[in-house]
């Protein structure tokens, strides 16, 4: 059920990168099955050469440049009816926490990928230090007011690292009581932040994604940015430890400037039973608009794991490795923060 | 090995099913099929019907004069208004149980009790861990079919205390579909629209009916295994994704008027109020142990088993010929317009 396990289109689109879609018999999407049959039986993959890069659907082969060939925007139409008439039909499959990949892939991801690439210049470093296969925990730093930081992270492993990984990170209980939000937050890779779903998580061979500062991260002053807070009561450690996989740190920078958080009004937080209601220099004041994040220039750098497993499962009984270990994964994130802070120079760079 | 066995709630679908299941065993002497209404169809040979509520004092009787050495208790019913009232579903789930309970510990020859419970032992609720494993704590459903279930699940397991000699096996069984099996799901299913809470999309597990009965004749004459076990089909099914497959149309509710809508199912559906909360947050049982200890899986996922039951019981509204013939209108619009755009500014179209 896991996304390494599904075929993957061995075609490549216009942009130059692996398709996405589901594989059918030949190893084709529906939509690059038609588009190479179409271009003729020379256009398509040598039948001797069947390999992983197919050369027919690379930007030269465009609609472009051959006038006899469809207009792009046809074989984009004809992706979006198929996906419509898949959700439309319920042929797609979740797996036990909810993830949808057909969901992410089609329509969450794309909607996300102009903010990562344009708005706000995501540069994902490190990301060699994230095993190809396997578990590991990915801990990283929480800013924001919203937690954009956890989405681009997710993307950035989704769509850069080599072997595609999905991050399925653990997320707080207000997001599954919240109506439309509760049915993103699963489909979308989250779970709810518990050790149960974690450990199951981990047991499958999952990336598991925390962020341990969780509100207290998310909701801190402009004033306090790319401060660390307390990283929880080092659940996460725990967890790692149990399980044996190793931690690895991410440090997010650009993510404390997209809502610059000048006050918190907490009557108003409490009436609407949410953890912190922010004032930034645009919200509440411009409404809606308010809410448009600034785009500030991000910079994503995982670190080197760090392996539990030679702890053994009896280290999590002894709070000094706990507090040693939640320590040092706090102090690589801040310092590696702080560094790509300071190397980025401008807000906006 | 001559078996005799009790069956509780022998008249309802899933009893007769098993009975008639169990009748066909060779090593099945006698099979008592105990329920206060008359099942609809003759029985086989070997068994022997007493129609008996299980809160009569004639059910002791029939309990201790048989000679059984197993009893399968069907459990808790989830429908209010078929029981008459909350309060007589109450008595029923609740007090029938406890009088079941009692005639069975004066039963010398008893050696195993299986009970079929519900996976509504878990709740449902946006806290709730992903996927339910039967050792996890979990809160205790307040009211309703759930805290009935709780509840019998309860004496069970001071029964099991009490008589150490008895293998019990505790099976929670998540929604049964299939194409004969009605309960409130599949008459909320059977709706002409689907009301759904607003802006959720609870994941469901579902049980096919013949897998409820192959589970419980596991449970009964297979190797006796000691223990709580859920049983579902594979993976999930979202309620979204049910919604489709049924081809109904959804009709989603804001939340604060989900409760009037809920009553309205009451009505309708036969719905207790608090299985509103399953169709918000939905919930998910692990199925390993049942798997690996009780040696039982399901032939059919949860996909399948409402796929088998949307197939045979309902009249989809919005059937795959409907949309597969608007994909390929729309392509072919789309088609047109571009001939027709490429036909003005470059002179191309169509190979």
């Amino acid at each position: 059920m896991t996304a390494g396990e599904r075929r993957r289109c061995r075609a490549l689109t216009a942009r130059g990168e692996r398709c996405r879609n589901p594989a059918g018999p030949e190893g084709l999407c529906a939509v690059h099955r038609r588009r190479l049959a179409a271009a003729g039986p020379g256009a398509g993959p040598a039948p001797g050469a069947a390999g992983p890069s197919p050369r027919a659907a690379e930007p030269g082969s465009e609609a472009a440049a051959d006038p006899g060939a469809p207009p792009a925007f046809l074989g984009w139409a004809e992706e979006a009816l198929e996906f419509l008439r898949r959700r439309l039909l319920g042929e797609y499959s979740v797996d036990e926490f909810g993830y949808d990949p057909d969901l992410v892939e089609h329509v969450l991801a794309p909607l996300l990928r102009p903010l990562y690439r344009h708005w706000w210049r995501v540069e994902a470093r490190g990301l060699e230090h994230v095993p190809d296969e396997g578990p590991a925990l990915v801990v990283g730093n929480h800013a924001g007011t919203l937690p954009f930081d956890a989405l681009m992270v997710t993307l950035a492993l989704f769509d850069e690292h080599p072997a595609h990984r999905t991050l399925r990170t653990l997320a707080a209980d207000l997001a599954f009581t919240l109506p439309v939000v509760a049915p993103l937050a699963r489909k979308s890779g989250n779970t709810l932040a518990c050790a149960e779903d974690a450990e199951r998580l981990l047991a499958a061979g999952e990336l598991v994604g925390v962020f341990p500062e969780g509100y207290k991260g998310l909701g801190k002053p402009y004033r306090d940015r790319y401060r660390l807070q307390r990283f929880g009561r080092g659940g996460f450690v725990g967890l790692a430890l149990r399980t044996g996989v190793p931690i690895v740190p991410v440090a997010v920078v650009g993510s404390e400037e997209i809502y610059p958080m000048l006050a918190n009004l907490r009557r108003v937080a409490r009436l609407l039973g949410v953890p912190y209601f922010p004032v930034t220099p645009t919200f509440p004041a411009l409404g809606p608009l308010g809410a448009i994040p600034l785009p500030s220039k991000w910079v994503i750098e995982f670190c080197p794991p760090i392996p539990t497993a030679d702890h053994g499962r009896d280290a999590m009984l002894d709070p000094m490795v706990v507090f040693d270990l939640t320590d040092q994964v706090r102090d690589t994130i801040q310092q590696t923060v702080h560094r790509n802070f300071v190397a980025r120079g401008g807000v906006f760079a | 090995m001559d078996r005799r066995i009790l069956v509780t709630g022998a008249a309802r679908s899933t009893g007769r099913r098993l009975v008639s299941s169990l009748a066909e065993e060779p090593e099945v002497a006698a099979v008592v099929a105990v329920d206060d209404r008359k099942p609809p169809e003759p029985l086989p040979a070997k068994v022997q019907f007493v129609g008996v509520d299980l809160r009569s004092p004639a059910l002791v009787r029939a309990v201790q004069s048989t000679g059984i050495d197993t009893c399968v208790h069907l459990g808790a019913t989830a429908e209010p208004l078929a029981a008459g009232g909350r309060p007589t579903m109450k008595e029923r789930n609740v007090l029938g149980t406890m009088q079941l309970l009692a005639a069975a510990y004066h039963a010398p020859d008893l050696r195993r009790l299986v009970l079929k419970s519900t996976t509504a032992v878990y709740g449902a609720a946006p806290g709730d861990p992903a996927v339910w494993t039967e050792a996890m704590p979990h809160e205790t459903p307040r009211h309703g079919f759930g805290k009935d279930a709780i509840e019998v699940e309860d004496y069970v397991r001071s029964f099991d205390r009490r008589r150490p000699d008895v293998t019990v096996t505790v099976l929670r069984l998540a929604n049964q579909v299939g194409p004969t099996v009605d309960n409130p799901l599949t008459r909320y299913f059977e709706l002409p629209v689907c009301p759904t809470v607003f802006g959720f999309d609870p994941r469901l597990q579902f049980l096919h009916e013949q897998d409820t009965v192959r589970a419980l004749r596991q449970a009964t004459i297979g190797q006796p295994v000691h223990g709580t076990f859920n049983v579902a089909g594979q993976g999930v099914v979202l309620l979204s994704q049910a919604i489709r497959i049924a081809g109904k149309p959804p009709l989603p509710i804001p939340e604060p008027l989900v409760g009037s809508v809920a009553e309205l199912l009451r009505r309708t559906v036969d719905f207790s109020p608090e299985q509103v909360g399953f169709l918000q947050y939905g919930r998910v049982a692990d199925t390993a142990a049942a798997c690996e200890q009780l040696g039982f899986s399901p032939k059919w996922s949860s996909r399948q088993a409402f796929e088998d039951f949307a197939a045979t019981r309902l009249r989809k509204l919005i059937t795959e010929e409907q949309v597969a013939r608007l994909e390929r209108e729309s392509l072919a619009a789309l088609r047109r317009a571009a001939d027709w755009l490429g036909g003005g500014t470059a002179g191309g179209g169509r190979p």
